[in-house]
């Protein structure tokens, strides 16, 4: 709630869900001595997730026992051409270094350009990009890190239009 | 097909948003860590304190695919039926907390932290209509 109380992470004695009185909490580590040593955020757990592992700060495991080898995609989608807001860059890279492809696809997107009927109204029920973004991963109120690119930087090219409204650029 | 969306639409999103994020900021029970899962599906009723599962701390240590993929927990608070016995024979929590990965079951005070009465539900604010709350 970092928008309405200031950014700072909450002893877990005084976070509302932890019981004080529960013999185990002082055993816990809070959250302000692991997270504080992380890039800093201006929202959820205050913490850039995404360049906290680029940048080799935390190293989570990719698996427990699977020895498949992870599934990874590096290209940005641009979802949302036609709006008011600016147009939203969906970036498989970012997903995919935390994610599985089994995560999203098929039953919250079809792996389509253009196939799905995304609305900011489904987002904020916990839809869609919804049911991370504003649960787990950095909050809606983020608005410009999902609207992220100016309308006047793809107007009027053709391509995105024939694309039934999402423009693919080539992989980095 | 993403193509008919006008303004007074967007206009009447943009006025939703903004009223859901305020409802958030004032209506909130508790200031928990963005993230953290309440699991009180049976605990409380077996007469243990809830389960505070800390998304922060695990996600440091494993990706999301580890959990959400690899073992299967869906990602929906309230929708994976974990029993005690399961955690035991190492499935849900006790794939990892065997022992082996991290200290196991018969750690009851670690995982038993919630304040009574609280539901199963995702904590922590900045919150929207999320799955959680179906
Ligand atoms: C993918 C492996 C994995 C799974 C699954 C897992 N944990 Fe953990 N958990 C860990 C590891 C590793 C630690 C750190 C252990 C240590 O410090 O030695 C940990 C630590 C914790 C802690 C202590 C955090 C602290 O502040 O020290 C709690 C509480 C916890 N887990 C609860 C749970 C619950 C509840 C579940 C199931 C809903 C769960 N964990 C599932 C790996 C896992
Ligand atoms: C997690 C990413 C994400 C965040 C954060 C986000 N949006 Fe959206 N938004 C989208 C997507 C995806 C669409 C649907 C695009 C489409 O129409 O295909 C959308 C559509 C919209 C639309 C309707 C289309 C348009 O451009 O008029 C509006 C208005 C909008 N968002 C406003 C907001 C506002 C205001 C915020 C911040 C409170 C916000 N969004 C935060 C992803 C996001
Ligand atoms: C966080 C959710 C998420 C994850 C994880 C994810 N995707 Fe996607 N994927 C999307 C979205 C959103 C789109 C855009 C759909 C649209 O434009 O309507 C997309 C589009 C696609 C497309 C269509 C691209 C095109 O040019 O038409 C393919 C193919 C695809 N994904 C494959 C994958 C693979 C393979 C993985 C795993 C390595 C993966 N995705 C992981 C959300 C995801
Ligand atoms: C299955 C979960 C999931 C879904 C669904 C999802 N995201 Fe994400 N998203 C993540 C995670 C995890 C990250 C990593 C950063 C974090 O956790 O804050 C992320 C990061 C991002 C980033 C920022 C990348 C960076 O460099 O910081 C953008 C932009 C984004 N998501 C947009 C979207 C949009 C748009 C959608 C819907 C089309 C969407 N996401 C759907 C989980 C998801
Ligand atoms: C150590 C295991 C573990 C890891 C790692 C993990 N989760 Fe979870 N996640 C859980 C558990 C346990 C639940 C609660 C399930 C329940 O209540 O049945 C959950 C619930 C969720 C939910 C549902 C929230 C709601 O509102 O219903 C989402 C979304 C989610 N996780 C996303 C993520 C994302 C994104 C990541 C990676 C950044 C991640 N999780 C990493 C174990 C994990
Ligand atoms: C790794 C974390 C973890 C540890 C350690 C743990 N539990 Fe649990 N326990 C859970 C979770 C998660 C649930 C499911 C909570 C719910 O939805 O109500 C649960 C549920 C329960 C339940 C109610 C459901 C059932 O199966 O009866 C009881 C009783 C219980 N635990 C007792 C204990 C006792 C006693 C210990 C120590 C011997 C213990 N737990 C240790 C995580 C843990």
């Amino acid at each position: 709630m970092g928008n309405c109380v200031g950014a700072t992470w909450l002893p877990l004695e005084d976070d509302g869900v932890h019981d004080p009185l529960a013999p185990g909490v002082r055993l816990l580590q809070q959250p302000a001595e692991a997270l504080g040593r992380l890039t800093p955020d201006s929202a959820g757990n205050y913490v850039r997730w995404v360049e906290a592992l680029d940048k080799g700060e935390i190293k989570p495991r990719e698996a427990l026992r699977s020895k498949a080898a992870p599934r990874f995609r590096d290209d940005d989608i641009l979802l949302n051409l036609k709006g008011g807001m600016p147009i939203v860059r969906f970036p498989h890279r970012a997903h995919t270094l935390w994610l599985d492809c089994s995560n999203c696809h098929d039953h919250l997107f079809k792996a389509v350009a253009g196939a799905n009927k995304l609305s900011m109204f489904a987002i904020l029920q916990g839809e869609q990009c919804g049911v991370c973004h504003g649960a787990v991963s950095f909050p809606l109120t983020e608005c410009t890190r999902c609207h992220s690119v100016a309308r006047s930087a793809v107007n009027g090219k053709p391509a995105q239009a024939a694309q039934g409204g999402a423009l693919v650029p080539a992989a980095k | 097909m993403t193509i008919c969306r006008g303004f007074r639409q967007g206009a009447n999103v943009v006025a939703l948003a903004l009223l859901v994020l305020a409802i958030g900021c004032f209506a909130l029970p508790a200031w928990a860590e963005y993230a953290d899962v309440v699991l009180n599906k049976r605990a409380e009723k077996e007469g243990v304190r809830p389960v505070v599962f800390p998304h922060w701390f695990h996600r440091i240590r494993f990706r999301c695919k580890v959990c959400h993929a690899e073992l299967g927990f869906k990602m929906r608070v309230g929708a994976n039926d974990v029993l005690m016995s399961d955690i035991i024979d190492g499935k849900f929590c006790g794939a990892c907390h065997n022992n082996e990965i991290a200290w196991g079951p018969e750690r009851c005070d670690l995982c038993h932290t919630g304040k009574p009465g609280l539901p199963s539900g995702i904590y922590g604010g900045h919150e929207t209509g999320g799955p959680g709350r179906w």
